[in-house]
């Protein structure tokens, strides 16, 4: 609905009753429209959550009641504490959420100081570095990943140089992300909308460029942070064939490739890998449930708004 | 651009000797690039080093025993790899997941999202149920479908074929795609969600007062204007569905008989697989490279066009 008032007010000035009209014209005549409404929804959401459901009762169950119960009568709770200790799950939990944290900060802190510069600054090359910023979307990450495991390895340039191995570490997992052009992008167009006024006067009172930036433009572009944050999060939470390429010691997996380790560990005891498979939704679905409108706001980013 | 002031249209700067407002000047673009640096080191090691480093990579070929020089052969491996059988089947096995799940995963999204486009009381907890598949990983949903395609304990195991359907050549590329749908509906219904409503309601309405129905309502008013939703997620979807990989890696491995190898699922294949062939990997990587660019471009200039029209 705030999308709509966010257009409303941009595009079409002249309808100043919009809610008013679509109240009466857009609600159903009759109580059996509203109920056919809802059923229909109701059964789509069902349907949509099926899967999820199943997950959560078949984590509940012994094995051999599979596909037979709908509903956990005597409930397997032991499943949950076997898939966190025994399956490793709250370590994979505690890995990823490690990792995630550096990804998401870093990646702010960078994409912020970038886009500073973009916005508010002038210097030579500044139209070229901009369009290097935003190649970097259109390198798909596959097409790195055979070097960056070459760096990041024993025999790699960064041993050589540094004396330390990036592999199996978590510096490894996090740090060839910390840095993002879509985000620098979307931070400098927040930046952006900042009115011009309020650097002036900023400068008047003596404000140098990192105190504008950090007492001004921050805190007027936090919804945008706030949205590349919860972006930034689920693609760092989400990740798979890195975390899988960079890690060979399961003390430091993520868990997604626990998820797998689970899977293959326990071939007879899928509740388990089930209970695992829930423990991993549960910070998800947190955050989608607290960050809703930021995580639509962050991934509709490139859509709607072009 | 126009983004930036210059430091001469400051007016308390006028009376300032040339030499301070040089100065300045220095001094703004030297705190412009120390800003750039830490994303530029990230971007230089990891995206762009790795990137030129794979075009030599792909013209190299790795000896056949471990010690011996790597062999430059030119573009004969290009030629070797995506000329291979190998290739071709891994890039049609790609391309028909993604005209499985693309068309379908966009459809069912956009149909949520109408249905989900009204103004009634607890709608926002079914936008939430709708949304609630961005809350599973590809790893969770893999996990989830994995019993669902059991044949011995899976619900689906009084249709199941045999081989079932994870083992079954016929089958398996297809079970991968419900997966992917699935755990990709969230975000499809998201997407249409934002770009259905930011649809002015007047423009319905004013249809409606023509007297136009319901479906020619959708037809020549919704879908119009949803339409660079609609092609922004068949681009990202396609681009997403090309570099498809942990259900592969969960569920099938490649397998059975190589009908789920998709092309990055190969890149992995080539890196992993005794003896590894990085070489062969390179130039995977630069084909998968070339298709996301082709759609990338597609999408820039369509965008821009659209941009302009509406200005």
């Amino acid at each position: 609905m705030s999308t709509t008032d966010g257009v409303l007010a941009a595009g079409v000035p002249e309808f100043t009753t919009p809610a008013a009209a679509t109240a009466t014209i857009a609600a159903p005549k009759h109580r059996w429209g509203v109920f056919w409404r809802y059923l229909l929804l109701s059964v789509v959401a069902l349907i949509v959550l099926f899967p999820i459901y199943m997950t959560v009762v078949n984590s509940l169950v012994e094995t051999d009641e599979f596909s037979k119960k709908f509903f956990p009568t005597d409930p397997q709770w032991h499943t949950y504490s076997d898939a966190w200790t025994n399956g490793h799950v709250g370590n994979y939990l505690k890995n990823s959420f490690i990792v995630t944290f550096i990804i998401v900060i870093g990646q702010l802190i960078t994409a912020t100081l970038a886009a500073y510069a973009f916005a508010f600054l002038d210097f030579p090359f500044k139209r070229t570095l901009f369009i290097v910023f935003l190649a970097t979307l259109m390198i798909p990450f596959e097409i790195t990943i055979i070097t960056n495991l070459q760096t990041v390895s024993e025999s790699g340039w960064i041993n050589d140089v540094f004396g330390v191995t990036l592999y199996d570490t978590y510096a490894g997992l996090a740090i060839p992300f910390l840095a993002t052009g879509f985000g620098a992008f979307l931070l400098r167009q927040a930046f952006l909308g900042v009115p011009r006024d309020l650097q002036d006067a900023a400068s008047l009172d003596g404000y140098g460029h990192l105190r504008f930036m950090a007492r001004v433009v921050v805190p007027l572009a936090r919804p945008t942070l706030a949205a590349l944050a919860v972006f930034s999060f689920l693609s760092a939470w989400n990740q798979y064939l890195w975390p899988l390429l960079v890690t060979r010691d399961d003390r430091l997996r993520t868990v997604q490739i626990g998820l797998k380790q689970l899977r293959n560990t326990n071939l007879q005891d899928f509740n388990v890998t089930f209970a695992g498979a829930i423990l991993a939704i549960i910070p998800l679905a947190v955050l989608l449930l607290v960050f809703q409108k930021q995580l639509v706001r962050g991934l509709t980013a490139g859509a709607v708004k072009g | 651009m126009t983004a930036t002031l210059d430091a001469s249209e400051r007016p308390a700067e006028i009376d300032k000797p040339v030499n301070t407002r040089r100065r300045r000047k220095l001094r703004e673009a030297g705190l412009g690039y120390s800003l750039l640096v830490p994303a530029l080191i990230i971007f230089g090691i990891f995206i762009f080093y790795p990137f030129i480093k794979n075009f030599i990579l792909a013209t190299h070929q790795v000896p056949p025993f471990p010690g011996l020089p790597e062999k430059n052969v030119g573009l004969d491996q290009f030629g070797d790899v995506l000329g291979s059988r190998d290739f071709l089947d891994s890039l049609w096995i790609t391309v028909l997941f993604a005209l499985m799940t693309v068309p379908t995963g966009i459809a069912l999204g956009l149909g949520l999202a109408i249905l989900a486009h009204q103004k009634l009381k607890g709608i926002a907890i079914f936008r939430t149920i709708f949304s609630s598949t961005v809350a599973t990983s590809v790893a969770v949903a893999s996990v989830m479908f994995y019993t669902l395609f059991n044949p011995n304990i899976g619900l689906l195991k009084s249709i199941s074929p045999t081989p079932p359907f994870l083992e079954n050549p016929g089958w398996a590329l297809i079970a991968i795609a419900i997966v992917t749908i699935w755990q990709n509906l969230g975000l499809s219904f998201i997407l249409m969600s934002a770009g259905l409503q930011a649809i002015p309601d007047e423009l319905v309405e004013a249809a409606q007062v023509d007297g136009a129905g319901p479906w020619s309502r959708f037809r020549n008013v919704t879908l119009p204007l949803l339409s660079p939703t609609v092609f922004f997620a068949v681009v990202v979807g396609t681009i997403f569905a090309f570099q498809t990989f942990g259900q592969i890696d969960i569920l099938t491995e490649g397998g059975p008989l190589g009908k789920t190898k998709v092309l990055t699922y190969a890149i992995y294949e080539a890196l992993r697989q005794p003896p590894p062939n990085p070489g062969k990997a390179a130039v995977l990587a630069i084909a998968l490279f070339a298709i996301t660019l082709v759609l990338t471009m597609f999408q820039m200039r369509f965008l821009e066009r659209r941009v302009h029209y509406q200005r």
